[in-house]
């Protein structure tokens, strides 16, 4: 809890610093905020898990592996901003908080072991969010995804309250633990108020995560948002609302997983083909890694399909995978981006002459994200696959498999373009803080990959 | 000296070191080193390998204990003859690229991927398995794509998925066999224990056979094959057809057949009668190509057709018919495409129409040449000869028709190679071909050494005969008691 606490006296002090115009510091003083809280959290491992503050959170293992993933990505995010908004903007200070407070909330969503903050993290998550959207205020696409993703996000957030007041109307409690014993007590006489609670939540979060059918903010947002937002995104929030996710209906929802599991299965399917075929005909880099976020979303929703005590380790695995690859392939766009002012995949022809290595570390990140060997997006395809296996939805694999085949083309068509259509073009210049994270973000792509033995077993 | 590990490693080190080095000399030299090692290192497990069914130079280590899943490696006689393959064709085909201008980066391409062919040829752990099996398709896909022809964007691209897709569909069955077993490992061993209901090895034959047909290519999953074979830089075609096709041959032999022993008792004959057709049709339109490179392309179809008809009659002639003619279909098709590249590198051009005269401005090469084209015909005395005799024989004990069909290969294969071997070396030449540079340094080397292997074999077939003997006479036997 200690870490919550200062993630946001953090925030706070930050937005004091800017008020003071000690821009120099922002960097620093986030980056070390930031590394006390995990050496907070990494503290806090050994300990006995006890729900704190009347039972509102529980800093299990489950909550402080993902936060720590959560953090680390931020501190990620928050190197390759050096330089990314000084041109002509003056609120670099605001920047720097909202991605703190939303990390907080993201937090939050983690730890969660009362409705009522679940409802609360998500809230302080996307409100912080919804304003860096359009934090390009003289931008067209930014206003537009930040108006976008406030009315989706508001309309989904009404959703999700109601079914936490069904809920409650039919438990009596917002207390995990009160519901669980509630629906494990009489799975028998569940009160239909429940099962509705239950489908508005399943309609909630998935709009939160961005799985189809209520998948259609997302990529206009993703799109939109200035890049780096968009980074934060696809990884900190998108990593936080699967774990949310996960933990409630890990939690309360099991006993009574053939009331939902139907519609899941439904949601899981359409949200891969939707992501898959969509992303095949984009022109944009950008918008096929928006579509294929959606995609991600459909896998990773493969955990829930086959909840089990192997599912978390599964969703924190592709999670990482997943978003240690969207850190590379982003970071990679945005100095693209600024050489030649597109974000097509004709803009990165001609790369891998220029730029050996960052081609290199872009092609690992691909291949990642296809999910071929070595590279951590495989470990993770591959416990999703084992995990629904072992529930013997042969049938969902197959298509699971037929949409891996498919995200092929589009995730080599930026390989294609890098090494296969030469063009004559200027050296990209790659600062040392975006080598660093390139690096660490694909050493540890490989190390995930290769030896995937460190993380098994630690949720 | 025997460890495995240090064989698979090296070529990995050896491909990190090559992918800094700019400079084009000495990044062959160094490749040529590392391969020359790597070769070195094989004798001690071919002098110390007991011919027996056992399964000999065994190492693991717990990769990621918490999925049951072990690096476990160890060669027996089905795998040796391939290690030795594989260790064996990479330094010619290094040679063989000394040519061209590359540098480190292809090399280490061709290095990381001989470490993957080993990992398949060795694994004895389902997920290692298909790690290797993966692992080897990435470089492959970057060789033909970088180096490779015209279409190669497209064409690789196809190649690619097709292959990805089948393999998925592999990794499906990996994990569902997994899943079966009580101890919860990847082991091969487990896997041949399990004794599945009839049913179910009727799908996971079909995941298998999938990503295996594939590979090889059976027919009708051949579409990517030509293409692919004729856009790639001759390197990476000596790679796929000289090796990499091994993998899903050994994949029918080492987990399709003995894993799915009910599946393939319910559909072996179907992938048998679909490897003949693939022999005839491959013969076929072989004879029809007037691109040289496209001609051997078809025609390695066609010879793919025979060895996988040779396994799926499941006996022992069949089957060790099909493990020495890997072998030899691997060193001479690696000899044909490396005389085709001479030839066509000189005179710039693959059509047939365009060559002849070749022989008398060029001799040495016209009789390697010849040499290399009477092994891939099967001439006695040459190591073609042996691996069609005993595949024909394996397959007339299935069924005579078959071997009927099958021995149209040693027909058609003979009209269209000598045809071939005609309009490119004999007859008159023209304004280019007069002035034809003979094979002089390291083409001579290689071709050499191509031919004494062809005439080597094809007289004292014996030694190679006898790695695999036991090993494949004991798995025969395993599986006919399950299906009896």
């Amino acid at each position: 809890m200690s870490a919550i606490i200062t993630l946001s006296l953090l925030a706070i002090l930050v937005l004091y610093l800017g008020l003071f115009k000690a821009r120099n510091a922002l960097l620093p003083v986030s980056l070390l905020g930031l590394v006390s809280t995990l050496v907070l959290f990494v503290i806090q491992w050994e300990g006995q898990a006890v729900p704190l503050y009347s039972g509102m959170v529980l800093f299990d293992h489950y909550a402080i592996a993902f936060s720590v993933l959560c953090v680390l990505l931020t501190i990620l995010v928050l190197l390759l901003s050096k330089n990314y908004f000084d041109a002509g903007s003056t609120h670099i200070a605001e920047y720097y908080a909202l991605i703190l407070f939303s990390l907080t909330g993201a937090l939050l969503v983690t730890s969660f072991h009362n409705l009522a903050m679940l409802f609360i993290g998500i809230e302080i998550m996307s409100v912080a969010l919804y304003i860096l959207a359009g934090i390009r205020k003289k931008d067209f696409a930014s206003n537009e995804a930040a108006l976008k993703y406030f009315l989706m996000g508001a309309f989904s957030t009404g959703f999700l309250l109601f079914g936490v007041a069904l809920l409650y109307g039919a438990s009596g409690s917002f207390d995990l633990a009160e519901i669980k014993d509630y629906v494990v007590s009489n799975p028998q006489a569940v009160s239909p108020l429940f099962y509705g609670g239950i489908l508005l939540l399943l309609v909630g979060l998935a709009f939160k995560v961005g799985a189809a059918p209520f998948h259609f903010w997302a990529p206009d947002v993703y799109d939109g948002a200035p890049i780096l937002i968009t980074t934060f995104m696809i990884t900190v929030v998108k990593t936080a609302a699967f774990a949310g996710f996960l933990r409630l209906f890990y939690f309360c929802f099991v006993p009574l997983q053939d009331f939902w599991m139907p519609a899941l299965l439904v949601m899981t399917v359409v949200t891969l083909f939707i992501g898959n075929i969509t992303a095949l005909v984009q022109s944009s880099f950008k918008r096929m890694l928006a579509y294929s976020s959606i995609s991600h979303a459909g896998y990773m929703l493969f955990a829930i399909v086959a909840v089990g005590p192997s599912s978390s380790e599964a969703v924190l695995i592709y999670a990482a995978a997943y978003s240690l690859a969207s850190v590379v392939a982003f970071g990679t766009l945005i100095l693209v981006k600024r050489a030649t002012g597109s974000d097509h995949f004709e803009a990165f022809n001609g790369l891998a002459k220029k730029n050996p290595y960052l081609s290199l570390a872009l092609t690992v990140a691909m291949l990642s994200l296809a999910g071929i060997p070595l590279t951590a997006g495989f470990i993770g395809k591959f416990m999703m696959f084992s995990g629904v296996l072992a529930d013997y939805q042969i049938l969902l694999v197959v298509l699971a498999v037929l949409n891996a085949a498919i995200g092929i083309f589009y995730y080599f068509r930026v390989i294609v373009a890098m090494y296969f259509r030469p063009l004559d073009r200027d050296q990209l210049v790659v600062n040392g803080y975006y080598k660093t994270v390139l690096v660490v973000a694909i050493l540890a792509t490989l190390l995930l990959g290769i030896y995937p033995a460190w993380i098994t077993g630690l949720v | 000296m025997d460890n495995l590990f240090i064989l698979l490693l090296l070529p990995v080190l050896g491909a990190i070191a090559l992918a800094f080095v700019k400079q084009a000399k000495a990044a062959r030299q160094l490749a040529l080193l590392v391969s020359l090692v790597s070769l070195g290192l094989t004798i001690p497990f071919l002098s110390g390998f007991v011919p027996d069914a056992s399964i000999q130079f065994e190492q693991q280590f717990a990769w990621i204990p918490a999925l049951g899943i072990h690096f476990h490696i160890g060669i027996d006689g089905i795998s040796l003859p391939l290690v030795l393959l594989t260790n064996g064709l990479v330094p010619l085909i290094i040679l063989s690229a000394f040519s061209y201008d590359y540098k480190g980066g292809f090399y280490a391409l061709v290095l990381f991927m001989q470490a993957g062919l080993l990992l398949v040829f060795t694994a004895l752990d389902a997920f290692a398995f298909y790690v290797g099996w993966e692992i080897a398709l990435i470089p492959i896909y970057f060789i033909c794509a970088l180096w490779g022809g015209e279409n190669r964007i497209r064409v690789n691209l196809k190649f690619f998925i097709y292959t990805f897709l089948g393999s998925l569909l592999m990794l499906i069955a990996i994990i569902y066999l997994h899943l079966q077993v009580p101890s919860g490992d990847y082991e091969l061993t487990s896997f041949y224990q399990l004794a599945l209901d009839s049913s179910t090895q009727r799908w996971i034959f079909w995941a298998f056979f999938l990503a295996f047909a594939i590979k090889m290519p059976i027919f009708p999953f051949h579409t990517w094959q030509p293409d692919t074979y004729t856009e790639a830089p001759t390197a990476g075609t000596m790679l796929l057809a000289g090796i990499m096709l091994k993998m899903g041959v050994y994949g029918l032999i080492r987990w399709l057949i003995p894993v799915a022993p009910l599946g393939f008792a319910a559909y072996g004959h179907l992938a048998l009668v679909l490897c003949i057709i693939g022999v005839v049709y491959g013969s076929i339109i072989a004879f029809k190509q007037q691109d040289v490179k496209r001609l051997v392309a078809y025609s390695s179809i066609a010879h793919v057709g025979l060895i996988g008809a040779g396994i799926f009659a499941w006996n022992v002639q069949g089957v060790q018919g099909a493990m020495i003619q890997m072998v030899n279909h691997g060193i001479s098709v690696v000899g044909l495409f490396f005389v085709l590249d001479i030839v066509t590198r000189r005179l710039g051009t693959r059509e047939m129409s365009d060559m002849g005269g070749i022989a008398k401005a060029a001799p040495a090469l016209a009789i390697l040449f010849l040499v290399i084209v009477m092994g891939a015909v099967g001439l006695p005395l040459t190591n073609g000869f042996v691996g069609e005799f005993l595949l024909l024989m394996g397959i007339y004990q299935y069924g005579i028709w078959y071997s009927v069909f099958g021995g149209l290969t040693l027909i058609l294969g003979a009209v269209y190679l000598l045809r071939m071997y005609q309009k490119v070396m004999l007859g008159d030449a023209n304004a280019k071909t007069s002035d034809f540079a003979d094979v002089r340094g390291t083409e001579w080397l290689v071709l050499a050494i191509i031919a004494v292997l062809v005439i080597g074999i094809g007289i004292y077939p014996k030694p190679l005969l006898h790695i695999s003997e036991a090993a494949v006479t004991e798995l025969i036997g395993k599986v006919s008691l399950i299906n009896n």
